[in-house]
């Protein structure tokens, strides 16, 4: 396939969707195939047969529509109507209203301009809700590789990196770590042989950005991909996914396959001089291959355990060539940036980190789902305007950002921007972007038990502050929490915390007691509450606990 | 020495076909090793002591490597699940939701733990650490079919009717 091919392939199918009148959309994400999308389905396909309307109207899977808690969600094109809490009844009434008489179903409308989405900046989700996510045909009608091609045909590899440089984009997956200079090292490095590895093993507890792209919108992470070989000189390219993510594999093989047979992975990709291939690697299960030297053994089908850095994997990374290794959302925002230029991406966002952020807003919140929104706004926006708030009766109490390893926000931080270094000043970190909002029903020693107890577990053992500590950690809380401990536990326990934040070998370690120091710092009197006093007898701050309890 | 290519294990046991078609796919390298026990346990449900001596041989690697590979992760068992399978998620979200009182019920219940098969063999609880459906949470996967903001009492329903279930059978 030549690059005029890939032009003509995109009229020919933006021609064939405009034959329909209606284009009908659910999402086929798993947050609505959880919530009961494939009902919908069958019964949007088998009106929509019964009618005679399938020269009118398509049916079509895409990506996640954001709002995982009304689920399923349904949109229809193009008056982009977007339908709520859609069941097999009201699929039957989408077709025969809608489609047949072209009524809205006022009840089951959502608002677009709803302060959900009008507050988003979509980037890196742009094509959700847009195309089908198991059609590369309509991927490449969105402009789909059409920055692969770009970059194949008209820059050479150092300029592909100066566009990354000059846009500023830092790694997504939560250490922010400059991109462009990542893949610079990697292209310096004297080596027959380099690789690109795509780290989707999101192992946070409660994000799910990365599974919705790579079920979403599989062809931009392999577009990323693909530029990123072109720019370092690699030809083999590796996607580290969760074995939990079953849907998502399943996607990203369809995709894999697809881009092959139209030429756009493989030999001689755009008929250049330009090879790479992608194989998946699926894990097993261990928290722990989120760090990328673990990641990379377990690639090569060892135990997951991290090595001591440098050399970092842009150095000797697989089979100890240099190795680029970049999160999914971080390739996704690749395309786009060759596409449309660097100036423009470093125009959205903060000037230290430009661009967006996608979240998964979980937790105590009225409506949680997938969101994108630009660097540097403030949380309260995040929270309220678009999660909107905590639950009636309850108030917000903290918001937790970056998982296990991140730390708690109070409402007192409410106003912070959210970026890389905003974050860091408060003991948080930005993560890859699991956004966890608590509200005051919520014990914060209990919460940073819940952390401890996971980073105790995924622990891999391989150094001792980690191993031992991360246990001792977890004891010590269940102690307070059981009010056995006393003040000069509470004193270890903090002593403890540094210590292994300053001397475990990995990034798992060295942030597994952000969690506890985080909700030490903003809500010590929690622990202080469950102290046992020397006299025996519950301090008053412990009887006001129990009493607002009550209440 | 193991052959790879696909001929009939000694026990009869055709499955073993399979399972040497997914190591000569990875052409028996010891790289791939992660994948192929992801292919043994897709084909014989759990990972059995002979079974890893098997790949051990096939893949000319040491027994200690493939049993400290497939003990390191979580997603391995070396033990056959129940007919019934309870995972209920204990992610972040469905933590903040209420997780753990479902634990707790579901515990009771069973009369085992998280992570243990009930006495009769019959029910697995498992805990995931995140399903990625946090927007539903509290979530619990039912034997293959996801159950989203999943209350106490609907839970033990489950549970009760997969037991009465078995004890129909039995009858």
């Amino acid at each position: 396939m030549t690059v005029e091919d890939l032009r003509e392939l995109a009229e020919k199918e933006l021609a064939r969707q405009a034959e329909f009148k209606y284009r009908i959309l659910y999402c086929s994400s798993a947050g609505c195939v959880s919530s009961g999308c494939d009902a919908v389905k069958i019964e949007l396909k088998k009106t929509v047969a019964e009618l005679e309307l399938s020269k009118k109207c398509e049916i079509i899977g895409t990506g996640c529509l954001g709002l995982c808690g009304e689920g399923p969600l349904v949109i229809v094109y193009p008056d982009m109507t977007l339908y709520q809490h859609v069941d097999a009844g009201i699929a039957r009434r989408i077709i025969e209203e809608h489609v047949g008489q072209g009524k809205k179903l006022k009840e089951n409308e959502l608002d677009l301009n709803d302060p959900f989405f009008a507050t988003q900046k979509k980037i890196v989700l742009e094509n959700m809700g847009k195309i089908n996510a198991e059609s590369i045909e309509e991927y490449i009608a969105a402009d789909g590789y059409e920055a692969l091609a770009k970059a194949l045909t008209e820059m050479v590899p150092e300029e592909v990196i100066g566009e990354i440089r000059k846009a500023g984009l830092r790694g997504r997956g939560g250490a922010g770590y400059p991109t462009g200079l990542k893949w610079d090292i990697v292209r310096k490095g004297v080596s027959e042989q380099k690789y690109v590895v795509c780290n989707a093993d999101e192992g946070d507890p409660g994000a799910f950005m990365d599974r919705s792209v790579l079920e979403g919108d599989p062809h931009r992470v392999l577009e990323g991909m693909a530029i990123a070989a072109y720019a370092v000189g690699a030809n083999q390219g590796y996607i580290y996914v969760r074995a939990e993510y079953p849907l998502a594999i399943d996607r990203l093989r369809t995709a894999i396959k697809q881009a092959e047979r139209l030429g756009l992975l493989g030999n001689r990709i755009l008929e250049s001089q330009f090879n790479f291939r992608i194989d998946i690697r699926i894990g097993a299960g261990a928290f722990v291959c989120g760090e990328e030297t673990a990641l990379l053994r377990s690639v090569m089908g060892r135990r997951g355990r991290p090595k001591v850095r440098p050399p970092y994997p842009s150095e000797k990374g697989l089979w100890d060539k240099p190795t680029v290794i970049n999160n999914v959302e971080t390739y996704a925002n690749v395309a786009p940036i060759i596409r449309d230029g660097s100036a423009w991406f470093a125009s959205i966002g903060t000037q230290k980190s430009p661009g967006t952020k996608v979240f998964a807003i979980a937790g105590n919140v009225k409506r949680p789902g997938l969101i994108e929104v630009p660097m540097g706004i403030p949380l309260r926006k995040i929270v309220f305007d678009i999660g909107g708030g905590t639950p009636e009766g309850t108030q917000f109490k903290a918001a937790q950002a970056g998982g296990p390893s991140g730390g708690c926000i109070p409402t007192e931080h409410l106003d912070i921007p959210v970026d890389y270094e905003s974050l860091q000043t408060v003991g948080a970190m930005m993560g890859s972007g699991g956004m966890i909002v608590i509200d005051n029903t919520s014990n914060m020693v209990e919460v940073a038990k819940f952390f401890s107890e996971f980073c105790m577990d995924e622990s891999c053992g391989k150094c001792v502050p980690c191993r031992v500590g991360t246990k001792h950690i977890h004891i010590m809380l269940d102690k307070i929490i059981k009010g056995e401990a006393s003040e000069s536990d509470f004193e270890l326990l903090k002593e403890l915390c540094v210590m292994v934040k300053e001397t475990s070998l990995c990034g798992l370690g060295q942030s597994a007691p952000n969690g506890v120091l985080s909700t030490i710092r903003f809500f010590e009197e929690e622990y202080r509450a469950k102290l046992k006093k020397q006299d025996g007898k519950q301090s008053q701050q412990e009887s006001s606990v129990i009493a607002a309890k009550e209440v | 020495m193991v052959k790879t290519e696909p001929k009939n294990h000694p026990s009869g046991d055709n499955r073993f076909k399979l399972l040497d078609r997914a190591i000569t796919k990875h052409h028996a390298n010891g790289d791939a090793l992660i994948e192929i026990l992801h292919a043994a346990q897709g084909i014989f449900g759990f990972l059995e002591n002979d079974m890893m001596i098997y790949i051990a041989n096939a893949l000319k690697l040491p027994l200690s490597r493939v049993y400290g590979v497939a003990t390191f992760y979580h997603f391995f068992r070396l033990k056959p699940k129940g007919e019934h399978t309870f995972v209920l998620c204990t992610g972040t979200a469905c933590y903040v939701k209420g997780a753990n009182e479902i634990q707790k019920a579901v515990e009771h219940q069973c009369r085992c733990k998280f992570g243990e098969t009930t006495q009769d063999g019959k029910v697995s609880l498992i805990s995931a650490r995140c399903v990625g459906s946090c927007g539903l949470a509290p979530v619990a996967v039912l034997d293959d079919s996801v159950a989203g903001k999943l209350t106490t009492d609907e839970a033990v329903k489950r549970v009760k009717q997969w037991q009465e279930a078995i004890k129909e059978e039995a009858v």
